[in-house]
């Protein structure tokens, strides 16, 4: 390296100096990340208890899940795929369209897979 | 049991998330505000950084295979900030221009402010292609080394080496023909 080269390096180590970052942005983040936590697993209970209210809404779609590989399983995947696009036009809420895909589940599993 | 292990390794995840953040916050912005040439945008897109960073932290560490992970934060920062300039068809302000406001801020400023050497050094980076100016912002204010450059530019690390000579070639330069105009 010539000694140009290393001198202008060593002005641009200066003047590219690490920047702090202001001390309320430090803070904000972590609360904005925090926040985020807890509603990522406020939302996961609420929905769980929502979707497990009333046991026969979920047994059949968990006997579906559990023979996932089927044909019968896919076909059921397939058609609730199909429903979920419109309800999620209908559902003002991830929760109501949670709870909607669940019950499609239901249904299908029934139509198609009716000894399950 | 099933759930306790869930919540056990989602806090785990938490955890090194908080520990990358800590330790990688200073770069982040130090980069943006390189990048971006002002404090108010540097914050925006360090916030946007680590918001991405979180939703994909998991993976990221999956596929890491246990490699430090800041050229993945600062290849998030430089993809936000390639959008940034899209969506608002504007060009990087010099670091210069905001040097009155910066300096009432930040040291790194007041100790440019009054050194026309680092104040042209400073006006010349930004003259430089976006690839240059970004290696050297890299190299320089973040201290990162060839290959941690060419993991967040997706590039080789021979790639990177001739990038970053490149950069300073061209640099020295601009400077060298400034001082002439000057002169």
């Amino acid at each position: 390296m010539t000694s140009g080269a290393a001198h202008l390096e060593a002005l641009l180590r200066e003047a590219l100096s690490p920047v702090e970052p202001p001390a309320d942005l430090a803070q904000r983040l972590e609360l904005t990340l925090v926040n985020l936590t807890e509603l990522a697993q406020d939302e996961l209970e609420s929905w769980e208890l929502s979707a497990m209210r009333d046991p026969r809404n979920w047994a059949r779609p968990v006997a579906a899940a559990v023979i996932g590989t089927t044909a019968g399983t896919a076909l059921v995947l397939l058609r609730v795929r199909a429903r979920h696009r419109s309800r999620k036009a209908e559902s003002s809420s991830l929760r109501q369209l949670a709870e909607h895909t669940l019950h499609d589940i239901a249904e299908e599993t029934r139509r198609i897979l009716p000894d399950r | 049991m099933g759930d306790d292990d869930g919540s056990k390794s989602k806090a785990e995840l938490d955890a090194r998330f908080t520990e990358l953040y800590r330790a990688h916050l200073r770069d982040v912005y130090s980069y943006s505000y390189y990048r971006v040439g002002n404090h108010h945008d540097a914050e925006d897109l360090t916030e946007q950084t680590f918001l991405q960073a979180y939703r994909h932290f998991e993976r990221a560490m999956r596929e890491s295979n246990g490699r430090p992970l800041r050229p993945w934060l600062i290849r998030i920062a430089h993809n936000l900030a390639a959008n940034f300039y899209r969506d608002r068809s504007r060009k990087p302000e010099s670091a210069i221009e905001d040097a009155g406001v910066i300096s009432s801020v930040h040291t790194t400023e007041s100790l440019v402010e009054g050194r026309e050497e680092l104040q042209s050094i400073l006006a010349g980076v930004a003259q430089l292609p976006d690839d240059r100016r970004e290696a050297l912002i890299m190299r320089f204010a973040l201290g990162m080394d060839n290959r941690e450059i060419a993991r967040a530019l997706g590039r080789t690390d021979g790639a990177t080496k001739v990038l970053l000579h490149r950069a300073i070639r061209q640099l020295e330069g601009i400077v060298a023909s400034s001082e002439d105009t000057q002169a």
